[in-house]
């Protein structure tokens, strides 16, 4: 049997090879044959998610709740520490000091991430803006949305925290974050399947152990090191409903 | 500061302290809290304790009403269970009540947590409120209040 395996499309460009080192080092562990597939699009991975071709997923929060509730997977881990969080910013020129400085009519620049966008519209609301009254300008990536608001063409941009972190100090010279969310419990997981739970003869609990020990050998420390990752830190089913509970509520 | 009885659903009375002190809600930040099926607090976050102003041990295993500000209709909270009792999404603004007795505004949203097909509780997670709508909320509160007292 051939496994799939794919990443949020929000991956960092970075991490490409990483991806791969993992998948290879998955294997070599499980002895079962995984194919990973990368997508740049947020749409055509649901819809590969929905017709059952994916077993293995490194998922956003906004996908997990269609993939633990719908599709009966699992969750394993998450990347020790890392918690996703939004940062909105504006021209570091520009006025604005804070969100309710922003006013109905603003262009909002954004890459396309529905995570993102869904934590940067809910911090624009202390400033009565929502979708209906801001126009959005949707970018390829955060450079794009940097440069967007560089050039003021946007008011403001809404950035991951860690593309943001990770921009040049060129860029960072010229953009001033203005809000950051401090959420902390919303988080990127590795999920795995009812396919592959029920036929790569792993038992789920081998699986987490896997993953969640992965760290403790040479190989399997620096394969996490090219995913950016210091180790993986277990997900337990109540931990991942939850999460799931908290982005229902910021869902309208 | 004055001191007022608040009058609960479950017949009990609480005596507190009330002021007219605004504490602004923490910027990018949820507050977030679990309860039983009865709101019974089971967890809560940081912020949850922070902008309380009580300690988590003092909040763990109390009714919800512990954060009852008197400025609030009583039929705000009975459309809030009404609605997660029947399994769906309440959203709603609240003014809430501090230890110290200074108040803070949220936009909450509370949602069941249904495992296996059961509701095991409720959460609610708060964001930062628009200042428009806390105006509104101010106003509209007042007349259900009078109404509900007259
Ligand atoms: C998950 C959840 C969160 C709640 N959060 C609050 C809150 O922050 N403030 C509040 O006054 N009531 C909150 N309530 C409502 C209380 O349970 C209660 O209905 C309300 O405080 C009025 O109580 P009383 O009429 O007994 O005084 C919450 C209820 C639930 C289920």
């Amino acid at each position: 049997m051939k496994f799939t395996m794919t990443v949020s499309p929000d991956f960092s460009p970075d991490y490409i090879a990483g991806w791969y080192i993992f998948n290879t080092w998955l294997q070599n562990q499980t002895k079962q044959a995984i194919h990973l597939e990368l997508y740049n699009s947020f749409d055509k991975q649901r819809e590969d998610i929905k017709a059952d071709k994916i077993d293995l997923i490194y998922a956003n929060p906004y996908d997990a709740s269609m993939l633990i509730r719908d599709k009966g997977f699992v969750a394993i881990a998450s990347p020790y520490r890392k918690t996703d969080e939004a940062v909105i910013c504006v021209n570091s020129e520009s006025e604005y000091t804070c969100v309710e400085d922003l006013k109905s009519g603003c262009t909002i620049a954004t890459a396309d991430d529905p995570e993102v966008s869904t934590i940067g519209m809910i911090m624009l609301e202390p400033a009565d803006l929502s979708k209906e009254n801001v126009t959005i300008e949707e970018l390829k990536n955060y450079v794009m949305v940097a440069k967007s608001l560089i050039g003021n063409k946007a008011d403001a941009g809404f950035f991951l925290k860690e593309a943001f972190d990770d921009m040049s100090k060129f860029i960072k010279s010229q953009i001033k974050p203005i809000v950051t969310s401090q959420i902390s419990v919303i988080r990127h997981t590795f999920l795995i399947g009812p396919d592959f739970v029920n036929n790569s003869g792993i038992c789920e609990e081998d699986f987490r152990q896997l993953i969640n020990s992965m760290h403790e050998s040479e190989k399997g420390a620096s394969t996490l090191k090219s995913l950016g990752f210091e180790r993986w830190e277990n997900q337990d089913h109540e931990e991942a409903e939850f999460m799931i509970d908290l982005m229902d509520t910021l869902v309208s | 500061m004055s001191t007022i009885e608040l009058k609960h659903h479950d017949q009990s009375t609480s005596s507190r302290e009330v002021s007219d002190e605004e504490v602004p809600y923490p910027e990018g930040k949820l507050i977030v809290s679990r309860t039983d099926t009865r709101g019974k607090i089971t967890h809560c976050n940081q912020s949850f304790v922070d902008m309380s102003g009580f300690e988590e041990n003092e909040l763990i295993g109390q009714p919800h009403y512990i954060l009852r500000h008197p400025d609030m209709p009583a039929a705000a909270f009975k459309d809030l269970w009404d609605t997660i009792k029947a399994g769906n999404k309440w959203k709603g603004y609240v003014k809430n009540l501090r230890k110290d007795g200074k108040f803070y505004w949220v936009y909450a949203v509370v949602v069941p947590n249904v495992r296996n097909g059961k509701v095991v509780g409720y959460a609610s997670v708060r964001r930062k409120p628009s200042r428009t709508k806390i105006n509104e909320c101010i106003a509209l509160y007042k007349t259900m209040l009078a109404e509900e007292q007259s």
